[in-house]
């Protein structure tokens, strides 16, 4: 397979990038995207060139790691699928595609395809735990009955990645469906109730400190995130925050 | 407090609040306007119940009158914060691979509907507060229906509003049902519940595109 790659070369956070353009040959259809760009990459050092520089880790499409906007979609064409899970099989012999880095202010570009995405990390951090007090007389999490649907629901929330696909896929750049599934994953268990109150008010204010856009329920973010999570979480983060809020 | 004003969360519910007050407001304004078509006599008693009872014009109106100005405000105020929270713009960017044109462009239609809004007031709200306020006219329960249906005899006028409809049926075709997600609606009834957004969205605009050409249509 010969294709025409464009991508998004930058070299350092505060230089101006730019696409550049790169033929490729012998691609085949069963390799994965990323081990396509290691082809790539593999030319350009035996060339002397500076190699492309993309985040990539497991490969097996759980870790949240990879990421690239291809062809104006986040993890490419494919749906429920990251972008190590996306075989050139998608792609036919000739095409141009397009690489860039997620786009946001709150992922800013580190270098070519590499952004920063530590601003979910401060978020998590601002309340998706549940504190527990394991000296001594910890009692077991499955002691506690759950709602079999609940139960169900909180799993789904918690298969979020945390990749970033649905910022990159937002037309206004919101975080929203990354907070609600961190947020539902607790708020529907008994174990996540004692601190739900902080918890989500924390949450949203951290992901608005960090600069992400606002929701404005496109979808967009539902169909790009290749775990399937759902709209339902924002809007159940929604009912959450202004709970929340008239509790104080 | 200030917390609550200034988070996101809290913005789109008011959005959405104010966006949900405009569609009731839109299908009490349907219902006085197709009385038009079926009876002048009656439409000119719906109209003159609504320009002269004091709790219409005294409560009524002002919380009409609040409510577009903060729904319009509120999306100007939401965009600019979207626009800035992606400030390198993609090369490539597919968005009707996700999501619908609509949704995507909600400010577009809702500033095509600001500008109508515009055209309205020019049209009817300003001539009414001139014949009751600075000319001082005794009030005229009959006068209501020639004043309407003359406002219809021009065919760019009625093309502008025949426009500004389909617009709104843009706008209203994403809106409404974001609404009930923006205020944390969305569950098993969610999938009916849009169902009726959506035959809201588009048979209420029609009706207004139908009373703005029949009387266009009469006035040949």
């Amino acid at each position: 397979m010969k294709l025409t790659l464009k991508i998004w070369r930058q070299e350092d956070a505060n230089a101006k990038g730019k696409m550049v353009t790169y033929p490729i040959d012998g691609i085949e259809g069963d390799m994965s995207f990323l081990e396509m760009l290691d082809v790539l990459n593999e030319g350009l050092v035996a060339k002397g060139e500076e190699p492309v520089e993309f985040d990539h880790d497991c490969r097996e499409g759980i870790c949240g790691t990879c990421s690239l906007q291809i062809n104006g979609e986040p993890h490419g064409p494919d749906r429920l699928v990251t972008t190590c899970q996306l075989h050139m099989r998608k792609f036919n012999d000739g095409d141009t595609i397009v690489i860039e880095p997620f786009r946001a202010k709150a992922f800013p570009v580190i270098k070519d395809l590499v952004v920063d995405r530590t601003s979910f990390d401060r978020i998590q951090q601002a309340g998706g735990y549940v504190s527990v007090n394991t000296s001594g007389n910890t009692i077991d999490a499955n002691s506690i009955p759950v709602n079999k649907h609940d139960a169900d629901e909180s799993f789904n929330a918690a298969t979020c990645i945390g990749c970033g696909a649905c910022v990159a896929a937002c037309k206004n750049a919101s975080a929203m469906l990354f907070t609600s599934a961190k947020v539902s994953q607790y708020a529907l268990l008994p174990q996540g109730q004692v601190e739900a109150t902080e918890r989500v008010q924390n949450m949203v204010r951290q992901m608005d400190l960090e600069g992400f856009g606002n929701c404005s329920n496109t979808g967009a973010c539902e169909i790009e995130c290749p775990k399937g999570i759902s709209l339902e979480n924002i809007a159940r983060m929604n009912r959450e925050y202004m709970s929340a809020t008239s509790k104080g | 407090m200030g917390g609550l004003i200034k988070s996101s969360v809290a913005k789109k519910f008011a959005m959405a609040l104010s966006g949900l007050f405009l569609v009731l407001f839109l299908a009490q304004h349907f219902t006085i306007n197709i009385t038009s078509v079926i009876s002048p006599d009656l439409f000119n008693e719906f109209s003159h119940f609504m320009g002269t009872n004091f709790v219409v014009q005294a409560i009524l109106q002002p919380v009409l009158i609040f409510g577009v100005v903060f729904h319009f405000v509120m999306g100007f105020i939401l965009e600019a914060h979207n626009r800035s929270a992606r400030a390198v713009s993609y090369v490539s960017y597919k968005g009707n691979a996700n999501s619908s044109w609509m949704s995507r462009n909600m400010i577009y239609s809702g500033l095509v509907v600001l500008a109508f809004l515009g055209l309205h007031f020019y049209d009817f709200w300003v001539p009414e507060l001139v014949h009751k306020y600075v000319e001082s006219h005794p009030a005229d329960a009959t006068r209501y229906y020639e004043e309407t249906v003359a406002k219809f005899e021009s065919p760019v006028r009625t093309g502008l509003y025949v426009i500004a409809f389909i617009f709104l049926m843009l706008h209203l075709l994403h809106g409404f049902s974001s609404s009930f997600q923006s205020i944390g609606w969305n569950n098993k009834y969610s999938k009916g519940l849009r169902g009726f957004t959506v035959a809201y969205a588009i048979i209420i605009p029609l009706g207004f595109i139908f009373i703005a050409l029949y009387h266009y249509i009469n006035n040949l």
